[in-house]
């Protein structure tokens, strides 16, 4: 009897696997693993927190009671009140507004620059390839956070300063995975069929190539933005974050906790906490895209 | 090997060469007049003509460039404008300090990573597995320099175990040395629970448990001995991350290392010590990379270079 049915039981399995393929089965992959929806769930909250800042402060992120200074977590201040009596609350949910941007505009600044000089330096070759990846190698020898904080520090502390150091020592790892990536498609034979076809080199390589490839390197730039937060955030704690007073950095509020670790033990820790999470969030998040998109690890 | 050796030691003239150029371009973006700037107001013409002399920036570029480099392939990386001691030697001051503190973390971070990994790869899914994974993945999203402010609440200020900060090789290294291990304590962690996994599922670990073997022998003769070569390899990567960490655990210990001084030579502006630092940062990490090249044949028979 089992013998039977079998048949049928393929077909429909074969049904099945057809209409979940691609993207629907990267969604399933993705809610279904516990760890990939945990990331979701704090890099979601992060940019709730960021966008809803205004609204669900309790209190000013900038201007303090000097009367309520340096008190402990409590009804009226949940995580407590710094040196100047700003409550640390509102300090943190405002602090994932620079975060979020300085991350986010680093990563699409790497992310634009890195995938047109991989595109440009994989598919020409040449005298090309050969002056971006010496360049991108030469920008690897640095240790990425030394350099930043020296391109910082000679710079000067400001948004746009700290957004173009960490853009310039990330870009060459972007450039590298695209252009290994293209090294592999420009060989496909739809490549060839466009080029055939009297396609132009920009379409070939903006058209053809580039959806491609843009899966590794979009993984690759999620699982890289806690990395980006971190340094963003050393930066600030080292007192090279942007000079702007009225932008509250958890970076920042650690470097001013720092004199107070005898006295207000929760000045520093819900600053770091927030920090941990969220790229701990970013993290799971780019483990689970990796994983449910079939990236192998390069 | 030999020849293999030789080239890739001679590939890094070329890439001392870009350091080099990338920190000379760094230096000259510095907007106005160095010497201007760096003399104060206090100081007179002469003795701005001769910080310009020092500097060469009275010359053309070109002839600063070659000048520069001639003097630091004689050792010579100018003076401090702080303690107008030489570069070369404060450095050599501060460098000790930190190795000593870089290696002790590389030590916890293998003594303790690559056995926790081993266990958790051989007990799958266990408790130990779990344990280790979350601490994978906390070493590698935890801020460092977080990190280190709650290990001195907790350690130094609440239980007064450990000093909480000041050098000394002794109990003054314990804190540090944990902070600095972590996130090379984790990628060395995950990357042996990870090529352990796949090795045990290979044919020959099959047939050297047929053979009889005991589940020890097969681990440590078989499996590890193979899984050696990817975590030397996230060894060598996590370097860099380790060069950064112990930065800004310096900072927070008050831990008079090259780190330390860098991040004061750059908020006092001192940048003949921010050059000279840059300089030997990306040395030590190229260096360390070509090492790990050279060693790759050494410990897999199996990888050949041809010239």
């Amino acid at each position: 009897m089992a013998d039977v049915s079998l048949p049928t039981q393929n077909v429909a399995a074969i049904e099945v696997q057809r209409e979940t393929s691609g993207w629907r089965r990267a969604l399933r992959r993705i809610l279904g693993s516990p760890t990939t929806v945990i990331g979701l769930l704090l890099v979601g909250f992060a940019i709730a927190l960021a966008i809803l800042a205004p609204m669900i402060s309790p209190y000013d992120p900038i201007f303090g009671n000097l009367t309520d200074h340096l008190q402990a977590p409590s009804a009226v201040h949940a995580f407590g009140t710094d040196e100047i009596g700003r409550d640390i609350l509102s300090r943190v949910i405002y602090g994932s507004q620079i975060s979020l941007q300085i991350a986010l505009s680093v990563q699409m600044i790497t992310l634009a620059v890195g995938l047109v000089l991989g595109l440009v330096s994989g598919y020409y070759g040449g005298w090309v390839d050969v002056i971006i990846m010496r360049i991108a190698d030469i920008v690897m020898s640095f240790p990425l956070l030394i350099i930043a904080i020296a391109l910082v520090g000679v710079l000067g502390s400001t948004e746009i300063n700290i957004i173009v150091a960490l853009a310039l020592v990330s870009w060459p790892y972007v450039t590298r995975l695209t252009r290994s990536q293209v090294l592999s498609l420009k060989e496909q034979e739809y490549v060839t069929a466009a080029r055939s076809l009297g396609a132009s080199n920009a379409v070939i390589m903006f058209r053809h190539i580039l959806p491609n490839l843009l899966t590794p390197v979009v993984v690759y730039v999620t699982l890289s933005i806690g990395g980006v937060i971190l340094s963003e955030a050393a930066l600030s704690f080292l007192g090279l974050g942007s000079g702007d007073q009225s932008q509250p950095s958890w970076g920042k509020m650690l470097n001013e906790a720092k004199a107070y670790i005898r006295s207000a033990w929760w000045m520093p820790f819900f600053p770091g906490m927030a920090i941990m999470l969220t790229v701990l969030g970013f993290n799971l998040l780019g483990d689970g895209l990796r994983d449910a998109l079939d990236v192998r690890s390069q | 090997m030999l020849r293999y050796t030789l080239n890739r030691v001679l590939q890094l003239i070329p890439t001392i060469l870009g350091i080099y150029t990338l920190v000379f371009l760094l230096m000259r973006v510095l907007p106005g007049d160095p010497a201007q700037f760096l003399a104060g107001a206090h100081d007179d013409a002469q003795t701005i003509a001769a910080l310009r002399a020092s500097l060469h920036i009275d010359q053309p570029v070109w002839t600063q460039y070659v000048g520069f480099l001639s003097d630091m392939l004689h050792g010579n990386l100018g003076n401090s404008f702080i303690t107008r001691r030489p570069v070369l030697d404060m450095i050599g001051l501060a460098l000790p300090n930190t190795a000593v503190l870089a290696i002790t973390a590389m030590l916890i971070a293998v003594g303790i990573g690559v056995p926790l990994g081993i266990i958790a790869a051989t007990r799958r899914n266990s408790l130990w597995d779990t344990i280790s994974r979350l601490i994978a993945l906390i070493g590698v999203s935890i801020p460092v320099f977080w990190l280190g402010l709650q290990l001195q609440i907790l350690f130094g200020l609440q239980l007064k175990l450990f000093p909480v900060s000041g050098l000394g090789f002794d109990n003054h290294l314990v804190l540090p040395a944990i902070c600095a291990s972590m996130g090379m304590l984790a990628l060395i962690m995950r990357m042996t629970r990870s090529s352990l996994l796949d090795i045990l599922n290979q044919d020959y670990i099959r047939t050297a448990y047929s053979k009889g073997l005991t589940a020890r022998r097969v681990n440590v003769r078989h499996a590890l001995s193979n899984a050696v070569l990817p975590i030397v390899t996230v060894w060598g990567t996590s370097v860099a991350g380790l060069l950064s960490g112990t930065l800004l655990v310096e900072v927070i210990f008050s831990w008079p290392g090259v780190g330390r001084q860098l991040v004061d030579a750059i908020t006092q502006r001192d940048y003949p010590m921010v050059q000279g630092l840059v300089l030997l940062f990306a040395l030590i990490y190229t260096l360390m990379n070509m090492l790990i090249d050279i060693a790759y044949p050494l410990l897999d028979p199996r990888i050949r270079y041809n010239g």
